[in-house]
């Protein structure tokens, strides 16, 4: 199979795996967050409220699209399209896993490799500033303008400790191309650049966690849509599919955001622990243990629904935890396995924090960045350069 | 081919981008054409086999430095500002100059294009052959040393100085 | 490690570091400490981050006496610590001194007295390091860029005043403008070498024609640039502005040592990677010594605040300056240094003299502010007069002596012509100077205030007009420094 060919099947592949999980994200987030606060979140499309992305897309394509009187319409509708642009745009550079052979062509499981990959993703997500400070700009309205401002400012001042704490692993790895880093944290858990030895990057991961939160305005930094003071932040005056743009790019920015932390600092595809005491078979473990469970609750039901629902999941649980046993299928998924796994936990850690703390007050957030974070990440570049030097 | 197709693409976005700059009324349409000028810099670094210095410019001037930008202008009232009297009236004799100037360089240029031996990397980059940027980290670190740490001493005055000029009381 | 660093190292850049790191540790302290009370003694911190920085250079100076080497080269060609480089140096540690000697009385009665104006005095002093030293372009550039910088904040201090608000604004956009012709010319030297080192930019000129046009359009461009630092004509219209608007200490730092590390810097590019080019520059340069000489001079006429007066003096000054650059001789690139260290102090010591007549309430840089001074603090009015017939190049003055050096090299190298105008213009230049020495001794005392003295001024008073009278009637001494720091 050609190249070109093989290109386009990787990246529609891509696409349409990244926007399914941008659309069950938000599901996921209602869930948890409903949990967190003992509900039981959308239950109403499908089972479980599965099919809830579905009715949501529905609803955002359907609805009227309205363009106030007073914007500057040529920025007022380019800025949800460069906001989402640039969103998705970074999951180009993104390595998923090893190579792979594709009807016999090897290949690796990432759109491309630049050299300069992780400055790549700096400089587009640095890119996206425009669409939230342009959309609240062209909206002509004092809510949207402090909204957009706000996250400008806010966004600029996170990109040095997040800049900074990218640097500190860097050293450690020598290279700027993604897939590189993943190859040199090999091994199991101590090789991770958290945990590396000589100098294990526990602070510039809290760093770069916090300043990722701060880079997606997620909560407790999610200012720039502070409803109680700002009705809605920079999208206040969009409707429809341009407000799910912005929408969309906040999702895509946090899988992002996940995926580089996954693979800065927590190995990346690599596994847990070496293959050789077991690591493959981990993925087995886990569907099997959770399609057991789905299975016991499914015989002993608390609804009349979960009579067949939760069954059936238990039974599909089993059949996947049964394909990570295929050798052929292994070199494949199991690195797929691990990368979604760190990746999701991260997620989860998201989630979970915008169930759990109170937002900012905004001099508050930007002492945080410059006279914590900032002074943090510089002094662990500093030992860490230190040490990788005399080591 | 392709490469002069891109080479035009990027140089047809930075002069329209600095042009528009400079003859929007809007500021912040000018800030927006000065970002896409810059975006065509960064494509001509691109272009060279330069992609530190492509994500370098990206990160550094569209990112940092013109979301600065942007951000002073959305602060300023603007309405005010475009209703006060400009001063470039005499923006025809600054073309006249630019073209005298324009002329003259490109003249010069031409005379003497032959000259220019650009592009000569240094011996040891060419030894170890790195990416792009590891020939930049060498060069840096080698040859240009010291010029790159004055700079450093370069920029902790800029940081004093606009801290002095801004600050209420210091 | 050590590949990329050595004692060679450490040992060129010294001066250096160590004025670097007394400006972070002003810094440091004014953060942490100091009270209002206590800032003034920041100007001894300056005093003694001079000191160490002296030893530094006075260490070099004895490597080179003893070893016999002509240069240091350090970071593989990039600084070249020779004779040239210290002797431009001993001038701005002379000038870095007297007026952080006079900064911290100033200061308080101008109400802005900030530990960071100390800092960027060593700062500015330590871009001037690399400007006297760097034998690199982009060492150079950076370098001046780093006394710019300093420059451009010092300029605008004043920051509750309208006039320094403006100085500094113009200042700045003007600088940056030239910056920008400045890079464009040093751009072009680097597509002519393929290296920033002014060795291999000199061999690359030095193999083409005197006359290509390339060569031509690098000069032009890096001419502009050096010629508006050292505020020549037609580039000379930010001076009177930033001289007139800028605290008084830093007109007086702007006017001496700015000028000099341009001077240095001129030097260092039109004598090294431009010097095959002569034919191309020489008349160029002698228009815009003319034009320099014309434009102070006759504009020097009609001023009636006294630091615009000085500023368009030190304009035709630096005309004179770059006569000797045009005679080209050994007798006229000895005139310049002889010329700059002269003109440091005596017109520091002039600038002083307007620093003492600024006092609470009056601002006193009018020429008719110094009305009857003779009679009210007649040992001011004393040396302010020996200053001005310094400026104006009077025997037994020191100024004389630069001036006859030039004039000397212009006639040894046959420009007659150049040597008549700067003759007659220093007719038009005592005129001008005589005024304000009238105003001194036979205007009515107006304002019996006293004069704003202090220690430091006093000190730095005594300094430069010893040195003043000294170097004019004993010159000796400052002229074998001068032959040997330029013989090439």
């Amino acid at each position: 199979m050609n190249f070109f060919l093989l290109s386009v099947l990787k990246a529609a592949v891509v696409a349409f795996v990244l926007l399914t999980t941008l659309a069950y994200l938000q599901w996921v987030e209602r869930k948890v967050i409903a949990h967190i606060q003992v509900r039981m979140g959308p239950y109403r499309v499908g089972p479980h409220g599965l099919l809830q992305p579905l009715a949501d897309v529905i609803k955002l394509i359907t609805k009227e699209e309205l363009i106030p009187p007073h914007v500057n319409k040529f920025m007022y509708l380019l800025a949800p399209f460069l906001a989402v642009t640039m969103a998705l745009v970074s999951i180009s550079v993104i390595p998923f896993g090893t190579e792979i052979h594709v009807f016999g062509t090897p290949t690796w499981m990432q759109l491309t490799d630049l050299n300069v990959g992780l400055l790549f993703i700096l400089a587009v997500s640095s890119m996206g500033v425009y669409g939230i400070a342009l959309g609240g700009w062209a909206s002509n309205n004092k809510y949207s303008l402090l909204g957009g401002l706000r996250s400008s400012a806010q966004m600029i001042s996170y990109e040095l400790p997040l800049s900074i704490a990218i640097a500190s692993p860097l050293l450690l790895v020598n290279t700027l191309s993604l897939r590189e880093i993943v190859q040199a944290q090999t091994g199991s858990i101590i090789h991770w650049n958290i945990l590396r030895w000589p100098a294990p990057q526990i602070v510039s991961f809290l760093v770069f966690l916090i300043a990722g939160f701060a880079e997606t305005n997620r909560v407790p930094f999610d200012l720039p849509e502070a409803e109680n003071e700002l009705v809605a932040g920079f999208h206040t005056e969009y409707s429809s599919m341009k407000f799910a743009a912005f929408f969309m790019a906040e999702y895509a920015n946090m899988v992002t955001v996940s995926c580089m932390t996954a693979i800065l600092f927590l190995g990346g595809w690599q596994p847990l622990f070496s293959p050789a005491w077991g690591s493959n078979f981990v993925p087995t473990l886990i569907f099997t243990a959770g399609g057991l469970i789905a299975i016991y609750h499914g015989l002993n039901p608390a609804r009349k629904l979960d009579r067949i629902t939760l069954p059936v999941t238990g039974v599909v649980f089993l059949l996947v935890g049964a394909l990570f046993l295929v050798p052929a299928a292994q070199n494949a998924l199991i690195p797929l396995f691990w990368f979604a796994a760190k990746v999701g936990a991260v997620l989860f850690l998201y989630i979970w924090v915008r169930g759990t703390l109170p937002r900012f007050r905004y001099d508050q957030l930007m002492r945080f960045a410059w006279k914590v974070l900032f002074p943090v990440a510089l002094a662990n570049l500093l030992v860490t350069g230190l040490v990788v030097a005399l080591w | 081919m392709m490469d002069a197709l891109f080479f035009y693409l990027f140089a047809t976005l930075v002069l329209g981008g600095a042009i528009l700059t400079v003859t929007r009324r809007n500021a912040v349409h000018s800030a927006i054409s000065l970002i896409v000028s810059l975006i065509g810099v960064a494509g001509l670094y691109l272009l060279q086999q330069a992609e530190f210095l492509f994500a370098v410019q990206i990160v550094l001037y569209v990112g940092g430095i013109m979301v600065l930008f942007l951000f002073v202008i959305m602060l300023v009232n603007l309405d005010q500002a475009a209703k006060q009297r400009r001063f470039n009236r005499q923006w025809w004799i600054a073309l006249l100059c630019v073209t005298a100037v324009g002329v003259e360089i490109a003249y010069f240029v031409r005379k003497g294009a032959s000259a220019f031996s650009m592009a000569r990397p240094p011996v040891a980059a060419v030894a170890n052959a790195g990416g792009n940027t590891e020939q930049i980290a060498d060069v840096l670190f080698r040859q240009y040393l010291l010029p790159f740490e004055i700079a450093s001493v370069l920029l902790l005055v800029a940081v004093v100085g606009s801290v002095v000029m801004a600050k209420k009381r210091i | 490690m050590s590949q990329y660093y050595s004692t060679n190292e450490a040992f060129a850049l010294t001066p250096a570091l160590t004025l670097a790191l007394f400006g972070c540790w002003i810094l440091v302290f004014d953060f942490l400490f100091a009270n209002s009370k206590q800032k003034r003694y920041f100007a001894l911190v300056v005093v003694a981050g001079l000191i160490f920085a002296g030893v530094g250079l006075y260490r070099q100076q004895a490597f080179l006496a003893t070893s016999g080497d002509s240069s240091i080269i350090a970071f593989s060609g990039a600084l070249t610590i020779d004779r040239f480089a210290l002797y431009f140096n001993w001038v701005f540690e002379l000038a870095t001194l007297i007026v952080a000697l006079v900064s911290y009385n100033y200061l308080e009665i101008e109400g802005e007295h900030h530990g960071e104006y100390y800092a960027l005095l060593l700062f500015a002093q330590c871009g001037m390091f690399f400007l006297a030293a760097g034998t690199d372009l982009v060492t150079l550039f950076i370098g001046l860029e780093l006394m710019a910088l300093c420059f451009y904040v010092m300029v605008g201090f004043l920051r509750g005043d309208k006039r320094s608000n403006e100085a500094a604004i113009k200042y700045l956009l003007l600088g940056a403008f030239s910056s920008g012709f400045l890079v464009y010319g040093f751009s072009i030297m680097y597509g002519l070498a393929g290296s920033t080192r002014l060795t291999d930019v000199a061999a690359a000129i030095a193999a083409r024609p005197a006359w290509d046009p390339l060569v031509f359009l690098a000069m032009t461009t890096t001419a502009v640039g050096l010629l508006f630092k050292i505020s020549a004509a037609p580039f000379h219209m930010w001076a009177p502005d930033a001289y007139e608007g800028a605290p008084t200490t830093i007109t007086a730092y702007l006017s001496v040592a700015s000028k000099a590390a341009s001077f240095a810097f001129l030097l260092r590019i039109f004598l090294g990677p431009l010097a095959p080019a002569r034919d191309a520059w020489e008349p160029l340069l002698a228009a815009v010594a003319i034009l320099t000489m014309t434009i102070g001079n006759l504009a020097a006429i009609s001023q009636t605040n006294i630091k615009r007066l000085l500023a368009y003096s030190s304009i035709s000054h630096a005309g004179y300056m770059l006569l000797g650059l045009i005679a080209g001789n050994d007798t006229g690139i000895q005139g310049i240094a002889v010329y700059v260290m002269v003109y440091a102090f005596m017109n520091l010591g002039a600038f002083l003299v307007v620093i003492a007549l600024r006092r609470k309430n009056i601002i006193g840089d009018d020429v008719d502010d110094m009305a009857g001074l003779m009679y009210r603090s007649p040992g001011y009015a004393v040396l302010m007069l020996i200053f001005l017939l310094s400026l104006a190049g009077i025997p037994p003055t020191a100024g004389f002596l630069g001036k006859y050096y030039i004039f000397l090299s212009l006639i040894e190298t046959h420009h007659y012509l150049l040597a008549v105008i700067a003759t007659l213009y220093v007719a038009v230049a005592i005129y001008y100077y005589f005024r304000i020495v009238k105003t001194m001794f036979v205007g009515e005392l107006t304002e019996k205030a006293p004069l704003a003295t202090s220690f430091g001024l006093r000190v730095a008073l005594g300094i430069t007009g010893v040195l003043t009278l000294a170097v004019g009637v004993y010159p000796e001494p400052v002229l074998r420094l001068a032959q040997n720091s330029f013989l090439r």
